[in-house]
């Protein structure tokens, strides 16, 4: 079992986007960092993305069954959406670092009872 | 001996990039390095999108995400350059807990992935380079030309196309840049805890 | 190459990996020595312009040998680190600039077809990977754990964030006209005479190559928008804490990044390999079915291509010791309030220009051929009959071709 000699199916890319979503998912959890989290929430589209492609790939499955250009059409409009939610969370933090002095989330709150 | 399947070796180089500099994202406390290593994560998942054959898909991460990291950098020298700032630490528990959910989550997904047999049936790659910039492109607008041979005269005529989605997003789009530039706008500072002068404010260009 | 060596070397793995590094090996050599050329030249235009010889003395009467013996003095200096670097950032800044703008040398052509990779997004691509470079400036400035060091850099990254706008825009005007963004693809176009060059298709692209230009100029971060160096208020800029071979590394890629720039131009506006006049016709080399003598025709080719990579470094030279460096602010008035309104105004004008005049104004362009990885958008929508009743009616099929081609 040389993993050089065998080829890549759709499962192999899953894992990786699987490991990519959980370590943003526990990164987002964690991070006290305003900033983390974000980077955090990247990780998690992006874990996502690498399924959209795996199924999307005519390399790795017959493309009668594949998603076809499906899958990186969806993968396209979720970068575009990811770049839109960083500009509007990168805003959001810094006009919360102007108010606070801060970017830590734990400190926003402001509105707890 | 088998031969080396090229697409293999840079698929374990890529995906090993990628899986360590992601949890490195996770594991540092510094933000800077933080950035940096989520900035080779996304770089090597690049990589697996050009071995995917979505080149296109590929060049735009390079671009849009990646660039978009760039910013997340910026902010992070620029907000948190200031010494106790550039560390927060998280409690042993919460790191705990994060741990148990985590691992337990990735747990289902790997059984997940591996689960159905499908997916784990290696395909014969197709020898002919796939052209995928200009059918995207076409799929935007609303034509489909990958399904001129489908046997269904609608799709074929591309009703399956993209067109109000992405009439969506580019609305979305101008909305999110006028309004990031509005919330970032400078204005009066409340004072805080400390003085600390007022950071440079600029938007963010996307 | 790989399938030459295979007859000799027994795992046949190792021949792959045997020609990988020596197509590697050539490509990391054409920068270093470009950047080695260009050193030399630098210092002997700056010269000329401030009415003085430049080196003389290694080397022969030109002082050829000026940077070789710069970088020897450079190899041999003590690398230094400062005690509040951050150890690991400081150590990698400089290979990570260097890697982003040797990523772009993968997809750039020097001769029809003479590339290491054949993308078809290449032109996306190139300009994604360059991008990246800002990278390594503000790893530097960042590690370094300096106030001069981070000013340079934060000055860097505003203005190359600022400055890809335009220069996208005036990047997807050639592509618009093409209809393709495969290089190898965008150079084929402008075969023949100079009339076929992108930058003489309309008053547009002659514009927005000027605009280019300036962008590619700002983006390489070379003067007058060297704002992250800035010697006379920030030392050095990023590299101040830098010494030694580190240092040299982030002048490869400089001088990496400016020919890439200038590559990028010379095919998206100056004809790629074709020469002004089409000689390598009238010898018959180009469509030489010869091996040796089709050979001949792209290394005349990409001598061309060299030659036009050059004349824009050295044009980037000239600007650099003529004029003055800008203010911060005024870098980015230039960018917002004049370059990108003139590159989105030449993006609707090109738009406007080939809808109308579709065939081009001096010489029709147009000669119906679909190349590889082109399609002419016009015949796509296949008229309900034409698509119901054959599948190989006459517009699906030209659309099929330009997508298939590849």
């Amino acid at each position: 079992m040389n993993p050089f000699v065998e080829p890549i199916t759709v499962s192999h890319y899953m894992v990786v986007g699987a490991i990519m979503f959980v370590a943003g998912a526990v990164c987002m959890a964690t991070k006290r960092n305003a900033l983390g989290v974000l980077m955090g929430i990247e990780l998690v589209l992006n874990g996502a993305n690498v399924n959209f492609i795996a199924f999307g790939s005519e390399y790795l499955r017959p493309a009668a069954d594949g998603m076809g250009l499906d899958g990186q059409l969806v993968a396209l409009f979720v970068i575009v959406l990811a770049a839109a939610e960083a500009a509007v969370a990168l805003a959001i933090t810094l006009n919360f670092y102007n108010n606070h002095s801060t970017v830590d989330v734990d400190r926003a709150d402001e509105l707890k009872g | 001996m088998d031969p080396i399947n090229w697409s293999s070796v840079f698929f374990w180089l890529f995906s090993t990039v990628a899986c360590v500099f992601a949890v490195g994202v996770v594991l540092s406390n510094n933000i800077v390095r933080m950035a940096f290593y989520l900035i080779l994560s996304l770089g090597a998942t690049a990589g697996l999108f050009f071995l995917a054959g979505a080149d296109f898909v590929g060049a735009m991460q390079l671009m849009i995400y990646v660039g978009g990291t760039l910013v997340l950098l910026i902010f992070g020298v620029m907000l948190t350059a200031k010494g106790p700032f550039i560390t927060m630490k998280t409690s042993a528990g919460e790191w705990l807990l994060a741990a148990v959910v985590g691992g337990s989550l990735l747990a289902v997904l790997i059984a997940a992935a591996t689960s159905v047999g499908a997916w784990q049936q290696p395909h014969e790659r197709p020898n002919t380079a796939q052209v995928t910039a200009t059918p995207l492109g076409m799929a935007l607008l609303g034509a489909r030309v990958d399904k001129l041979e489908e046997s269904d005269a609608t799709q074929r005529r591309g009703m399956s196309g993209y067109l109000l989605p992405f009439e969506i997003v580019s609305v979305h789009l101008l909305v999110v840049l006028i309004g990031s530039a509005y919330l970032a706008r400078p204005k009066r500072r409340v004072s805080g805890p400390s003085e600390t002068p007022a950071p440079t404010v600029s938007a963010p260009d996307r | 190459m790989a399938e030459y060596l295979r007859q000799y070397l027994t795992p046949e793995w190792l021949a792959y990996v045997v020609a990988a590094l020596v197509h590697a090996f050539l490509l990391v050599n054409l920068l270093a020595v470009s950047a080695l050329v260009f050193i030399w030249l630098e210092r002997k235009v700056s010269g000329r312009i401030q009415d003085r010889l430049g080196p003389t003395r290694i080397g022969g009467k030109f002082g050829w040998l000026q940077t070789l013996a710069d970088a020897i003095k450079l190899v041999t200096k003590e690398d230094l680190m400062p005690a509040d670097a951050d150890r690991m950032l400081f150590l990698l800044a400089p290979y990570a600039g260097f890697v982003a703008s040797y990523l772009g040398f993968l997809a750039l052509p020097f001769a029809d077809g003479w590339v290491a990779v054949r993308l078809n997004v290449a032109v996306f691509f190139i300009a994604a990977v360059l991008g990246l470079e800002v990278f390594g400036v503000i790893l530097a400035g960042y590690g370094s754990g300096s106030k001069w060091s981070l000013f340079g850099a934060m000055r860097e990254a505003a203005q190359v964030v600022s400055y890809e706008v335009p220069l996208g825009m005036c990047i997807v005007i050639p592509v618009l006209i093409a209809g393709t963004m495969d290089l190898v693809t965008i150079g084929q176009m402008q075969e023949g005479w100079f009339t076929q060059w992108f930058v003489l298709h309309d008053p547009f692209t002659f514009i927005a190559f000027w605009v280019y230009f300036t962008c590619a100029t700002a983006s390489v971060n070379r003067a007058p928008f060297d704002l992250a160096e800035a010697e006379s208020e920030l030392v050095a800029g990023f590299h101040t804490e830098y010494s030694g071979f580190r240092w040299s590394v982030f002048f490869l890629s400089e001088y990496g990044s400016m020919f890439a720039v200038s590559g990028l131009a010379a095919i998206l506006f100056f004809g790629g390999w074709n020469g002004p006049l089409p000689v390598t016709h009238w010898l018959g080399l180009a469509d030489s079915t010869n091996p040796f003598l089709h050979y001949l025709g792209n290394f005349l080719g990409m001598l061309n291509f060299v030659a036009k990579c050059i004349f824009g470094v050295t044009f980037m030279m000239w600007v650099r010791w003529t004029l003055p460096r800008l203010r911060i602010d005024q870098v980015m008035t230039t960018c917002l309030k004049y370059c990108t309104p003139i590159s989105a105004a030449m993006f609707l004008g090109a738009i406007l220009w080939t809808y109308f005049i579709p065939g081009g104004l001096i010489v029709p362009n147009n000669d119906g051929v679909v190349r590889e990885g082109q399609m002419i958008v016009g015949s796509y929508p296949p008229a309900d009959e034409a698509a119901q009743s054959d599948a190989d009616a006459p517009p699906a099929s030209v659309a099929r071709a330009g997508v298939e081609g590849n």
